[in-house]
């Protein structure tokens, strides 16, 4: 390699690797910045901002979707399977909403109840045909049983 | 000078890589469409519906293989602008410059493709995730090398300069593959691994991977295509591009008219 390469590559690799720093660091600053979503749990130890809008994100707990008869209006909890926050959201939710679904409800804290303006679904990396879903639902409830 | 330096250098002349090249595409868009034509069939009709989200799913034949390409393009792209910037290789240069387009081509499709699948799933279109906003950033990234590329008169100081961006804006490409694993974020984590198994049914498997390969192939294809012509644009004037337009009826850019 001739001394003039020698010196573009050494010089090259020096601001890839400084870049490459100042990338790590900023990733690593924007950590607390950057949640996109907070658990049941991070609300209840107060480290959702107070009295703004934030993003809630958690499981629908089972059995705890009540739909009003004559509005939009829905109440439900999110849970995290530590602690639960009661959720309340008036609009068309998405298709993927249901009981025991992953979901990003957006919105704020009002009398201890998170009031929704948005609720988007989340779903898994999973993808699977439903008879292979249904026969693994199978398989757990059998060996629930036993 | 060792057989393979000797190699390289051959293949690495215009002349040479431009008669290569004109063998290889067509073969590469042939190999391509009918790969692509199999996983699409394979995806959109033999493939299982989803057991969440139904048949809207399917779009993922087309959104995962696009946002691979999106990321494979980008880090080709920055190897040879490397490679350019380092050893002046003409040949990089040019290659680098021509994968931008076809890189921000997939990326673009990615996030249409991605748009149209969270509004029925998700409930939104857009959402500033982690995921998405890198993955936002990637396209700006390669429309910045393509702008930079073309605002500079000089076409060897146009992709020294472009390439020196693109180079710098690799530290995107983990910033886009890990982000859903580092933030919590709307967008689903990782389905297929290369270590582990992967998170999806083998009869959806197959289909995917059959059309990433083709995606792949089809990229180098167009990428070969483009640096075609971007030889002839580069070395206009010199004789073996005169040799080529003379032998095509046509006259070389720079000759004299009349």
């Amino acid at each position: 390699m001739t001394p003039t390469r020698k010196r573009r590559l050494i010089v090259i690799s020096f601001v890839l690797a400084a870049v490459a720093v100042a990338a790590g660091l900023t990733a690593l600053a924007l950590q607390q910045n950057m949640t996109y979503l907070y658990s049941p749990s991070e609300v209840e130890a107060g480290h959702a901002p107070a009295g703004a809008r934030f993003r809630l994100g958690g499981v629908v707990l089972e059995k705890s979707v009540v739909r009003s008869h004559d509005s939009l209006d829905v109440d439900f909890v999110v849970t995290d399977r530590f602690k639960d926050m009661p959720v309340k959201f008036t609009g068309i939710l998405p298709d993927l909403f249901r009981e025991g679904q992953s979901i990003v409800a957006t919105g704020e804290m009002q009398e201890g109840r998170f009031v929704a303006t948005e609720v988007l679904a989340k779903h898994d990396e999973t993808y699977m045909p439903k008879e292979v879903a249904d026969a693994i639902a199978k398989a757990k409830d059998t060996q629930a049983a036993k | 000078m060792n057989a393979l330096t000797l190699w390289f250098h051959r293949i690495g002349s215009p002349p040479t890589f431009h008669r290569i090249a004109g063998v290889l595409v067509p073969w590469c868009y042939a190999i391509g469409f009918v790969l692509g034509a199999i996983a699409l069939y394979g995806g959109l009709v033999l493939a299982p519906a989803d057991y969440q989200q139904g048949e809207a799913y399917r779009i993922i034949f087309v959104h995962v293989p696009c946002a691979w390409m999106g990321l494979f393009a980008y880090f080709f792209m920055a190897a040879n602008a490397f490679i350019a910037l380092v050893w002046r290789i003409k040949l990089s240069e040019v290659l680098a410059m021509a994968s931008a387009p076809i890189g921000a081509a997939f990326t673009f499709i990615t996030l249409v493709t991605g748009s149209l699948w969270g509004k029925p799933m998700w409930g939104t279109w857009w959402s500033w995730d982690a995921r998405m906003t890198s993955e936002l950033v990637l396209l700006f990234l390669y429309l910045g090398v393509i702008g930079l590329y073309h605002a500079i008169e000089d076409h060897r100081q146009a992709a020294r300069a472009a390439g020196f961006l693109a180079l710098v804006g690799i530290v995107n490409i983990p910033i886009v593959h890990f982000s859903v694993n580092w933030w919590n974020t709307l967008h689903q984590g990782q389905t297929v691994r290369l270590l582990g198994p992967s998170k999806i049914d083998s009869d959806m498997l197959w289909p995917l991977l059959l059309m990433a390969l083709a995606t792949h192939v089809w990229f180098f294809g167009s990428v070969l295509a483009r640096t075609r012509i971007g030889l002839l644009e580069l070395d206009g004037g010199k004789d073996w591009v005169r040799a080529i337009a003379l032998a095509e009826g046509t006259r070389a850019p720079g000759a004299t008219h009349g």
